[in-house]
């Protein structure tokens, strides 16, 4: 029922699509917070101040427009970039005092196109960790035979180079590159952006499943709210540079907090309440 | 094996005929009285020469005592002290001068009965030419007229070559020479006697460092009052005008006059297409690996601080707009003649391309791809060696071959300070206008150029990884 209902290809409206959400799996306050962002501020990226909590096990969707601060608070829950006041904590502890590569290591990053480097074949982007930290081949091996089932990538795809690639196919590879050392977190920004409908589609389920099969705690940036809502526990939607709203896909189209989240939510839903 | 090198007697010439007979004389002397000597030909003018000696990158070389007492050491007192004062000894005149004189043609000379400069001045009908910088010096033209009284009106400024063929079609009477030029015995002219010695002296001597070994001192010195201007007439006009190599005319002159039976070095031109090639790809092939040690690191540091790195741009890129003649005369005060000032001086002018190529290839890189690599947790030096560098790869690689491709192409220049490739026979033939002397060195640096064109293609596909060529 579910799969039919999704996104901008909802025939029945967006408004069965909170009969698709994930249930909410973690209630927050009891369950320990994987990230969390306390008074975040970051001036060049214009962001903040802002405290946002990732719980463990959860799918949170940062939602919002472009030029809405959403890159730049993936940056700093990467620690690519640091705040100019407030504290980002991984599982309590201020990141700063991490050991900046093996907390990366900890998280995986998925970019819009997969972010591949164009030099190493499709194996050679999902491995290249794994072999800078001297894993045994047969290891390595194992791990890509346990995730290539994830991804559902073509026979001999991963022996070819991202230029000989499709969009759909290189965002696969992302996805098993950020997975490959079996990170705690997983952190996605615009996932499907760049996709042509179908793939997006087609990808759109292989990842909810890959998701829920992985049960690791995902924060996912993208600016269309059929995604955050087809995939998302909950949904932070952030407006020049702060949280307008933070809840479930229902409560953010039930009780808009102010009238920008009606508008963000009323634009993205209208045209599809047309075809009605 | 350095010791056996140092105890070799180094000879240089200037860069022009007369110089390098003598100096290849100098030289074959000494090897025949088993002094290991060799020549270093056409490094230069007489200032490179002199520094050169004082610092003892040659040992010996010939020299004319009024360049050295009007450029080289002005001053009052005996030459021969003063020389010796910077520890540098100076020989007897070896027999003949190469002063400026008054020459006309013979035919001319004789019909009009003048044998001298004040012979001159009873004929203000004849018509005069000189070199242009025999007009324009204060001690030239205009102070030859004060002091013989000369009368003439027509007197023209032209170029040296030209005014010498004029005075032998006959289109001028008289012209300035030097006392020793080829053209005198080819074109039959005479010099005119300078009776009231208004022309300074310019003795041919040579000149040589105080620490020198006894042996060559005894073989140089055979030399003294040995040649005579006729002699150095006729020995510059076989080089110059037949086209014999100095070696050989060296070889003979000492053999008939000094009875010295000395094996002339002359090499087959294949032998010396090899001798020059070796020469040549050593300057070039050690400019450009410095340069890609040092300018790879600086493109990396360039493209990471790109504020730094735009003063680093500006100035090696200042390096690039010194002219290249220019930027190898300034290294010698520095690093004196030879291959190691040329060396220098590639360095420098190949750094530009590879600098700017590398951090444009490292800056390229799209930032989704940077920020992957850094999420990925490597740390910054794995990152550089296992991304980045190999992304901006095709972009580094051209660099280096465009730096190849220049240093190639300039290396020729390097023969204009002692350092050999093939500038040498570029240099020599156009001293002494041998169209085929100066193809041997033009045609191999041309095919040189393409082979490192070619080179860096084939490089490409080795070093530029296979996902960049798809």
């Amino acid at each position: 029922m579910c799969k039919d209902l999704r996104g901008a290809h909802d025939p029945a409206g967006a408004g069965s699509l909170q009969t698709c959400a994930p249930a909410p799996r973690a209630v927050q306050g009891t369950v320990p917070a994987v990230l969390e962002l306390e008074g975040v501020a970051h001036r060049f990226g214009r962001l903040g101040p802002l405290d946002l909590r990732v719980a463990e096990g959860e799918t949170l969707a940062v939602l919002g427009p472009s030029g809405a601060g959403k890159t730049t608070l993936l940056r700093l829950l990467l620690g690519l970039l640091a705040p100019d006041q407030g504290v980002v904590r991984f599982r309590g502890e201020d990141v700063r005092a991490l050991d900046p590569a093996a907390r990366r290591r900890r998280i995986g990053y998925v970019v819009q196109g997969g972010g591949l480097f164009p030099h190493l074949t499709a194996e050679g982007n999902v491995t290249l960790v794994a072999r800078w930290l001297k894993w045994p081949q047969e290891r390595i091996a194992r791990r890509l035979e346990q995730l290539q089932h994830l991804a559902r990538l073509p026979e001999g795809a991963l022996q070819q180079y991202p230029a000989q690639l499709s969009g759909g196919q290189a965002q696969r590879v992302g996805l098993l590159r950020a997975l490959m050392l079996d990170p705690e977190v997983l952190l996605l920004d615009e996932p499907l952006g760049a996709l042509d409908p179908v793939t997006r589609f087609d990808l759109q389920e292989d990842l909810r499943t890959a998701f829920e099969q992985l049960r690791k705690t995902v924060v996912l940036v993208t600016h269309d709210l059929g995604e955050a809502a087809f995939f998302a526990h909950r949904i932070a939607l952030l407006y020049q540079g702060r949280i307008a709203q933070e809840g479930t896909f229902e409560e953010l189209s039930r009780a808009p907090a102010d009238p920008y989240v009606a508008r963000f939510i009323h634009a993205q839903r209208a045209p599809l309440e047309r075809l009605r | 094996m350095i010791l056996a090198l140092l105890a070799v007697v180094q000879i240089g010439s200037k860069a022009f005929t007369e110089s390098v007979i003598v100096a290849e004389m100098a030289a074959q002397v000494a090897r025949s009285a088993g002094v290991s000597a060799v020549h270093r030909r056409e490094l230069g003018g007489s200032r490179i020469l002199w520094d050169a000696l004082l610092r003892g990158q040659i040992d010996a070389y010939p020299e004319y005592t009024g360049t050295i007492a009007q450029e080289l050491l002005p001053g009052q007192g005996d030459l021969r002290d003063r020389v010796a004062a910077k520890g540098v000894v100076m020989s007897q005149s070896l027999g003949f001068s190469d002063s400026y004189a008054i020459g006309m043609a013979r035919r001319t000379a004789e019909r009009l009965g003048i044998r001298t400069l004040d012979d001159l001045a009873r004929h203000p009908e004849l018509r005069l030419g000189f070199s242009n910088e025999f007009m324009d010096r204060k001690d030239g033209w205009p102070a030859l007229r004060a002091a013989y009284r000369l009368p003439q009106r027509n007197v023209r400024g032209l170029e040296h070559d030209v005014a010498v063929r004029a005075l032998a079609g006959g289109a001028i009477d008289a012209t300035d020479l030097y006392t020793t030029d080829a053209e005198i015995a080819a074109y039959d002219l005479v010099v005119l006697e300078d009776v009231r010695r208004f022309f300074p002296d310019y003795e041919a001597v040579l000149l040589w460092r105080k620490d020198l070994p006894a042996s060559a001192v005894e073989a140089f010195r055979r030399l003294e009052g040995r040649i005579s201007a006729r002699q150095m007439i006729e020995l510059n006009a076989r080089v110059k005008l037949r086209r014999e190599p100095e070696a050989q005319v060296a070889a003979e002159f000492l053999a008939s006059a000094l009875d010295v039976r000395s094996t002339p070095r002359i090499e087959s031109r294949a032998r010396r297409i090899a001798a020059r090639t070796v020469e040549h790809l050593q300057l070039a092939g050690l400019s450009l690996a410095l340069a890609v040690v040092v300018a790879i690191p600086l493109g990396i540091a360039a493209a990471r601080r790109p504020r730094s790195g735009q003063v680093l741009l500006g100035f090696v890129g200042l390096v690039q707009t010194i002219p290249s003649l220019a930027l190898l005369v300034f290294m010698i005060p520095l690093l004196g003649i030879g291959a190691r000032p040329a060396i220098a001086a590639l360095f420098l002018y190949s750094l530009l391309p590879i600098v700017r190529n590398t951090a444009a290839g490292l800056s390229g890189i799209p930032p989704e791809i940077r920020d992957s690599a850094e999420a990925l947790g490597l740390p910054r030096l794995a990152r550089l060696r296992l991304i980045e560098l190999p992304m901006a790869s095709p972009s580094i690689l051209a660099g280096i071959q465009t730096a190849a491709v220049i240093d190639v192409g300039t290396a020729t220049l390097g023969a204009l300070i002692g350092a050999g490739g093939y500038g040498q026979p570029i240099l020599t033939g156009i001293r002494l206008a041998d169209l085929g002397l100066i193809l041997e060195g033009a045609v191999p640096a041309a095919l040189l150029a393409l082979l490192a064109q070619a080179l860096f293609e084939l490089l490409g596909r080795f070093f530029v990884p296979k996902g960049l060529r798809l």
